[in-house]
């Protein structure tokens, strides 16, 4: 049974830590590490195995692949608040000669991050490539991805949900982050989406869909669902649906905080709204 | 001058299978991706003998690139092939941010590269895939010249940690490089001593250069041939030690001269010992349909187009 009270006192650390670091630099993405928050939490303390420590080969353990890079601020507070590294560090979010990138790499050697995300799309081939090396290696260890859902408008995306269907990737569970926003407005506005799940299903995916992604409960819920799933022939999809910016009401129910950080006073508000728990970094 | 013997013409394709098949029953973590092109690559025993380490992944380049990132955490070495030109342009930024950016250990392995895959036309023909590979950090760029060099060349890169593209052709070219020689990437041959030119070629133009050198010898004149196969990293110090004995150079590639071996050549001439250069490559121009022999011919990449490249490139001394 999850420590729910501990885990959403992370919840609310990781948010203050996300809105503090793209304050100090004046850049980032707060809109959607806000809405994925609990899904990050609960993927990095409740669901995944993991192994202490890191290696970049991941054998014996579960991975996750994050596949709308942007979101950088709410995996670096997460990995470091799991101790891939000093919370320290996230002083340096963005800063010349850090590891902690605009945008996720492997390239600096930041323990906790496979492979390069940013621009957009990449992330589930990569993920289902990492899943087969799981299977010839007899490692039953699964393979979790993020994806935004305006990330879906590129075509590698179908590629690959068509692979993941046709060559029987079940042991991969990729979820979407269907918080309906995308930089220029409304995913359906922008480029219609329509029924995601209904999408992956006809490709031939065990789709579930987690009605409210900003409720812990029911995130982990539907993380554990999704996990009994796996093993049975087919890919697993979550369509998570979540509020961009939530946890701070002047950033939610719209894309403008997509990739801008708020001033000092909004930061202020914004921290109000979210109280320390676990201690600042 | 050290004659060269035509061991019997294959495809370097055949080359890049039969490397395949050696690496199969080698190193059980080298696996293999293909586009729908098996056939194509000849890589139809090395399935056949492991088919649980093959991944067809359809007409879908971009995925494919992305699978063979992710097949190397764990360990695998993959091998993913195609088209050059779906190899590389199709994919510029797959390869760019999944795999050379986040230093994956993929092997990118192209045929047909050039303007010698003939009949299907421009559409296929890629002429700009060193240029865009040579400019990713970290990549290793190589052409290997006949069937024997790209065999070796495929079994080598296995041993390599990082990623690689090996560049090879469709048509049955000579066979002359010695069956048994190791591949040592980064490092040049020289296949021929000579004092008045050094001509540097890559891929199937190395053979067109021993002809040429041939007919010059002839005439009198000594034509040192330097086999560049790894065009990154390029191996400076013999391209140095040759133009400084030589005075000029010809360089011979199957490929635009923007961007292409003639250009990294030129770059070491620049910095470190000046010297006047021909370049045998296409013209900043597209190809079109033509048997392969019709297409050298009139774009200029063959033996009589080196020859005459160096009778200019002398007069410049």
């Amino acid at each position: 049974m999850p420590n729910y009270e501990e885990l959403q006192s992370l919840v609310t650390q990781v948010r203050r830590d996300i809105l503090r670091m793209v304050h100090k630099v004046n850049s980032g993405h707060p809109g959607g590490s806000l809405g994925c928050t609990e899904f990050f939490v609960a993927l990095y303390n409740e669901i995944m195995e993991l192994k202490e420590g890191f290696d970049m080969d991941g054998k014996g353990e579960d991975l996750f692949f994050l596949s709308n890079g942007h979101i950088s601020p709410v995996f670096y507070s997460v990995l470091a608040r799991r101790g891939y590294f000093s919370l320290d560090e996230l002083n340096t979010f963005r800063l010349i000669d850090s590891r902690l990138q605009g945008h996720p790499t492997t390239h600096e050697g930041l323990p906790g991050v496979r492979v390069a995300s940013g621009s957009l799309g990449q992330g589930m081939s990569v993920a289902i490539g990492a899943a087969l090396a799981k299977k010839l290696n007899g490692d039953d260890h699964l393979v979790f991805s993020l994806h935004g859902d305006g990330e879906l408008q590129e075509g590698q995306n179908w590629e690959a949900i068509m692979f993941a269907a046709g060559k029987k990737v079940d042991n991969l569970i990729a979820t979407v982050d269907r918080n309906g926003q995308q930089i220029d407005g409304a995913t359906e506005n922008v480029m219609p989406l329509g029924d995601v799940a209904e999408k992956f299903r006809v490709f031939g995916w065990d789709v579930l869909e987690i009605e409210n992604g900003n409720d812990l409960k029911k995130v982990i819920d539907g993380l554990n669902e999704a996990k009994s799933r796996t093993g049975k022939g087919k890919p697993v999809c979550i369509v998570m649906k979540t509020e961009m910016g939530n946890g701070v009401d002047f950033m939610m129910h719209t894309h403008a905080w997509h990739g801008k950080a708020p001033n000092d006073e909004q930061l202020a508000t914004a921290l109000a709204q979210n109280p320390e728990t676990l201690g600042d970094y | 001058m050290k004659k060269y013997i035509d061991q019997g013409k294959q495809d370097t394709r055949s080359g890049y299978g039969a490397g395949m098949t050696e690496l199969g029953r080698t190193n059980p973590n080298v696996v293999a991706l293909c586009a729908d092109l098996v056939g194509s690559l000849k890589i139809e025993t090395f399935i056949a003998e492991s088919p649980e380490r093959f991944f067809q992944v359809g007409i879908a380049e971009a995925n494919m690139m992305g699978i063979a990132a992710g097949l190397t955490i764990g360990g695998k070495i993959p091998f993913a092939s195609t088209f050059a030109n779906f190899a590389t342009g199709r994919v510029y930024d797959q390869i760019r941010q999944s795999i050379a950016y986040s230093g994956k250990n993929v092997k990118i392995c192209a045929s047909h590269a050039g303007l010698t895959l003939g009949e299907d036309g421009a559409t296929h023909q890629i002429l700009e895939d060193i240029g865009m590979m040579k400019m990713l950090p970290g990549m290793t760029v190589i052409n290997p010249c006949d069937f024997n060099q790209t065999k070796a060349a495929t079994i080598a890169i296995a041993e390599h940690q990082g990623p690689v593209y090996l560049r090879f052709g469709r048509p049955k070219v000579a066979n002359f490089t010695p069956a048994d020689q190791k591949f040592e990437i980064g490092k040049a041959l020289q296949l021929t001593e000579g004092t008045d030119v050094t001509i540097i070629a890559t891929g199937h133009l190395v053979w067109q250069s021993l002809l040429a050198a041939e007919n010059l010898e002839n005439q009198g004149i000594s034509a040192e041939i330097i086999n560049i196969h790894t065009i990154k990293p390029l191996d400076d110090r013999a391209i140095l030690d040759s133009v400084k004995k030589t005075g000029c150079v010809v360089t011979a590639e199957e490929h635009n001269y923007l961007g292409g071996l003639g250009e990294s050549v030129a770059r070491v001439l620049s910095q470190h010992h000046p010297a006047p250069q021909e370049f045998i490559a296409t013209q900043d121009t597209f190809g079109e349909s033509g048997t392969p022999e019709q297409l050298m011919d009139k774009y200029g990449l063959n033996n009589k187009a080196i020859e005459a490249a160096v009778l200019r490139v002398m007069k410049r001394k």
